[in-house]
């Protein structure tokens, strides 16, 4: 590999330069608040960028324009969505346990920025490099499920409980197709440290780089992890906590002004993050897709990569309608959970199939990959029959009231 | 198979939103302010006073006879009658309404005073951008506010306009026959009155032919 560029390395140099310019005892801690800072600026600002590109995509979605009122082709909008939400009344209910009111978003966002400090956002830029980084991902997240249910319970409304309820019952299902999605990834690179599972697929075969994604397994792995993590942030169509039409806005109906934008800020921060765990575990994390694409700086190409899957997601909420809660249950448990633990045994699988076992490179190579495939899509098949895949729709006929 | 139909589903998503881009005719919101459909002549928003000529004060046509008042369901007009009379179209002395106020936030607009007034005098206005920073004063229309010159009736509501100006033209035309007839009556009469001796009559008739023949 050849040595990281200037340009590659400028924000790193950059942090280095100013630390070095305080006096000793204080650098860890301004080494720390440094990180600290970017990250909530940086991912700040993409949340405030989001906004006004799901909405003017869900609008071309729907062959509207969006909103084009504030500023060239509606660029300031999240400037006058802030000014709102800060210049509303802050409404409590009497009846709200008020403490745990307050502390819901502040524990919320604080939770999901935590998550921030293992994702490696380009080379030499990770926040803290732990040994258990994906363990830590996956630990620290779950607490958001506690600050959901602190605002569902708190607010003593019968919306915001059922709301609060749909969420835990969700996240735990997909908790763990997430997990065990990324299970194949820790297993093949046999690390949990989110840093050496990036460097494990920052090398290169001829010009291919050799993320996961690339493999049967990788693929099948990265599009659950996918699917996982949009219900995991309660994004559409997985949005039952929150369906406007049901239960208004679930768990945090009863929050006004500010407090309102930290939750929405929070749900669009933890999209982020488990988009940039996927990036890490399956596309590589900050590695270029070809050898000759190296010198594009690594943090070009980790943004490059969770804008992509950003807009994946606005298309997804654009296209496909809410989900009613038994399917949801049925597609994690009878679809999401089988097809996880088939695509550790296609890693596990992949993993033995090593040119001494199937032969010398072109061919070993696509006997490998066939094999590793068919072991995944011989069950999908199997599991999409069973569940439906075949089911017959009639004209409904209807026995007492024919017209 | 399993999840065909959500690819059908993005592929149909897609296209509208690439679409949207290529064939303007997709994008069918009009952009309020700046562009604007054109009203259908029928709109209604708000009432309006009718006056005829160039001084909305002389050629107001409502008489001030509150049956607008009294059949309005919010009950949002005000009017109270002059003390004084002034010549309508026809030269015939009416009273005016010294006040005619009309709510803004409270009519409905249901066009009953429309309807029900005998005179031409009021009718519905197609302008509905009438919001404002006072919401007292500024909701609160007075007679001066409230008048519009017939060509602006003619403007907005080109159909309903002729038919009411073709009645009114019938209308002075007969009143004028009438009066005529009248004075022709009046003139027979005064020519039989040297023998009756009653002048009483014949001092007023001619008087009065000539304020309507005059107009």
């Amino acid at each position: 590999m050849n040595a990281p560029s200037a340009a590659d390395q400028i924000f790193v140099i950059l942090k280095h330069w100013l630390v070095g310019h305080t006096p000793a005892p204080l650098q860890t801690l301004v080494s720390i608040v440094i990180s600290v800072a970017t990250i909530i600026a940086v991912f700040g600002g993409l949340f405030a960028l989001t906004t006004v590109f799901e909405r003017k995509g869900l609008g071309r979605i729907q062959n509207r324009y969006g909103p084009n009122r504030v500023g060239p082709f509606g660029v300031f909008q999240p400037l006058a969505d802030a000014v709102k939400s800060l210049t509303k009344e802050d409404v409590v209910p009497r009846s709200a346990d008020h403490v745990v009111h307050y502390l819901a978003p502040l524990v919320l966002v604080g939770i999901v920025f935590l998550t921030y400090a293992v994702l490696p956002v380009g080379r030499n830029m990770t926040a803290v490099n732990l040994d258990t980084g994906v363990l830590f991902f996956f630990a620290v997240g779950t607490g958001t499920e506690l600050a959901i249910f602190m605002a569902g319970w708190s607010s003593h409304n019968k919306y915001s409980l059922l709301g609060a309820m749909r969420a835990i019952a969700q996240m735990i299902s997909y908790e763990i197709p997430l997990i065990l999605a990324s299970i194949a990834v820790i297993m093949t690179a046999g690390t949990l440290s989110t840093v050496a599972i990036v460097e494990r697929q920052a090398r290169y075969s001829g010009t291919l780089a050799h993320w996961y994604v690339f493999t049967p397994w990788g693929l099948a792995g990265f599009i659950l992890f996918m699917i996982a993590a949009t219900a995991e942030t309660n994004r559409s169509p997985f949005d039952l906590p929150e369906g406007e039409s049901e239960i208004i806005a679930g768990y945090f109906i009863e929050y006004s002004g500010f407090k309102f934008a930290l939750f929405f800020l929070a749900e669009y921060l933890e999209m982020f993050a488990v988009s940039g765990l996927g990036i890490t575990l399956f596309l590589g994390g900050w590695s270029a897709p070809f050898s000759f694409l190296t010198w594009v700086p690594s943090w070009f190409w980790f943004f490059a990569k969770l804008l992509t899957l950003i807009f994946a997601f606005i298309w997804i909420r654009g296209t496909v309608p809410r989900l009613r809660m038994d399917q949801l249950m049925n597609f994690a448990w009878k679809f999401m959970l089988p097809m996880t633990l088939i695509v550790i045994l296609s890693a596990g699988i992949w993993r033995f199939l090593t040119p001494a076992v199937v032969g010398p490179k072109p061919l070993g190579a696509v006997i490998r990959w066939l094999v590793c495939a068919l072991v995944i899509l011989a069950p999908y098949i199997a599991l999409a029959r069973t569940l439906g895949g075949n089911r017959k729709i009639e004209k409904r006929t209807y026995r007492f009231a024919e017209d | 198979m399993l999840g065909e139909g959500i690819i059908q589903g993005l592929v149909e998503t897609a296209r509208n939103f690439f679409g949207s881009y290529v064939e303007t005719d997709r994008l069918t919101t009009v952009q309020y302010p700046e562009e604007r459909l054109p009203l259908p002549e029928a709109s209604r928003v708000f009432p309006f006073l009718l006056y005829d000529g160039s001084d909305p004060e002389a050629g107001l046509r409502c008489v001030a006879c509150q049956i607008c008042e009294k059949e309005c369901p919010p009950r949002c007009i005000h009017i109270e009658k002059s003390k004084d009379k002034k010549p309508d179209f026809v030269g015939k002395q009416q009273f005016y309404p010294a006040v005619f106020d009309i709510d803004v936030s409270v009519c409905m607009s249901c066009q009953i005073c429309v309807e029900v007034c005998p005179f031409d005098a009021i009718r519905m206005d197609d302008e509905f951008e009438l919001s404002t920073t006072d919401r007292f004063g500024g909701l609160h229309w007075t007679k001066e506010q409230l008048s519009r010159p017939n060509e602006y009736y003619r403007t907005i509501h080109p159909t309903e306009a002729a038919e009411t100006d073709e009645r009114r033209v019938k209308e002075l035309v007969d009143a004028r026959a009438k009066a005529a007839t009248a004075a022709a009556a009046a003139a027979a009469k005064a020519a039989q009155a040297p023998a009756t001796g009653d002048t009483g009559n014949g001092a007023t008739a001619p008087a009065q032919t000539g304020t309507v023949t005059s107009k």
